[in-house]
């Protein structure tokens, strides 16, 4: 089963993709996607080392809303830094220690500091033991990084890894 | 009312594409300069695909949900692109506002160095 279906989620999610491009609910194009979706991991197997699992899917949800959220102020927040004046920006990089361990938890971590307010990731080390942040306008270090742990790091870790 | 909501939503996508862009020309660093692009923009394009998602929707009296494909893509590229191109510029230190941090990497220095010494 393991072999054969290597990764379920995966599977829906092509699946999906699929019928969103094709615009259409036809039958013929729900077998296709799945087709489709259970092909391309097994070709793409290697991409995969391990297996994806969410632990709360609805705590996934929540942290998606929240995510969608921060997007929309980190644009706000954004547009502003830009427009006042550029020499009052007082930018800084940030290392930030990680406790996640799963390459998907973490790419997916980097990926939300860089959708949201002021900070774009910038360097992983080597050991991913630090994610290194730079961040537009920075007052204050330890509220940063206290903020990413708390609300984006906390979430991700209960949902992609076992406590 | 549909057209005014979608033509609001249309100025909005505009006005922070164009902030975006205008953060590549007003931002005095490389660093700080990928901000404008990566985030200014998703709220931009964001608004402007929900705005082409609701007219096709009512104007061809059927669902068009490309756009939720375009946002998507847009959400998992833009930041992996910020991250790469950030990486890049401290792999070369180039000069920034902010105090560079402390090479944690040591394979990247040595590397560095032969090339240097080839260079010399």
């Amino acid at each position: 089963m393991r072999r054969l279906l290597p990764h379920p989620l995966l599977t829906l999610t092509l699946a999906g993709i699929w019928l969103l491009l094709v615009n259409s609910l036809h039958p013929g194009q729900i077998v296709l996607g799945l087709l489709l979706g259970w092909m391309i991991p097994l070709i793409t197997t290697q991409f995969w080392p391990e297996e994806v699992r969410i632990h709360h899917p609805v705590r996934l949800l929540h942290f998606i809303c929240i995510i969608l959220i921060d997007i929309v102020l980190a644009n706000f927040t954004v547009a502003r830094l830009i427009l006042g004046r550029p020499g009052n920006l007082k930018p800084a990089f940030v290392s930030i220690p990680l406790e996640l361990k799963s390459d998907l938890a973490i790419s997916f971590l980097a990926n939300v500091i860089s959708l949201t307010p002021g900070t774009v990731s910038a360097r992983l080390s080597d050991d991913r033991s630090y994610l290194l942040v730079h961040a537009l306008h920075l007052n204050n270090t330890d509220e940063l990084v206290t903020t990413i742990k708390f609300r984006y790091e906390k979430p991700l870790k209960e949902i992609f890894e076992q406590c | 009312m549909l057209e005014f909501f979608i033509s609001a939503l249309i100025l909005t996508g505009a006005i922070f594409t164009f902030i975006g862009s205008l953060g590549l020309a007003r931002l005095q660093d490389f660093y700080t300069r990928i901000h404008g692009p990566t985030k200014a923009t998703t709220l931009g394009v964001g608004s402007l695909l929900v705005a082409s998602t609701l007219y096709f929707t009512f104007h061809e009296d059927s669902i068009s949900l490309h756009e939720v494909l375009v946002t998507l893509f847009l959400f998992i590229t833009a930041p992996v692109s910020a991250h790469m191109l950030c990486k890049a510029a401290l792999h070369l230190e180039l000069p920034s506002l902010a105090k560079l941090p402390e090479s944690q990497t040591n394979s990247t220095a040595p590397q560095r160095q032969s090339s240097k010494d080839q260079h010399d």
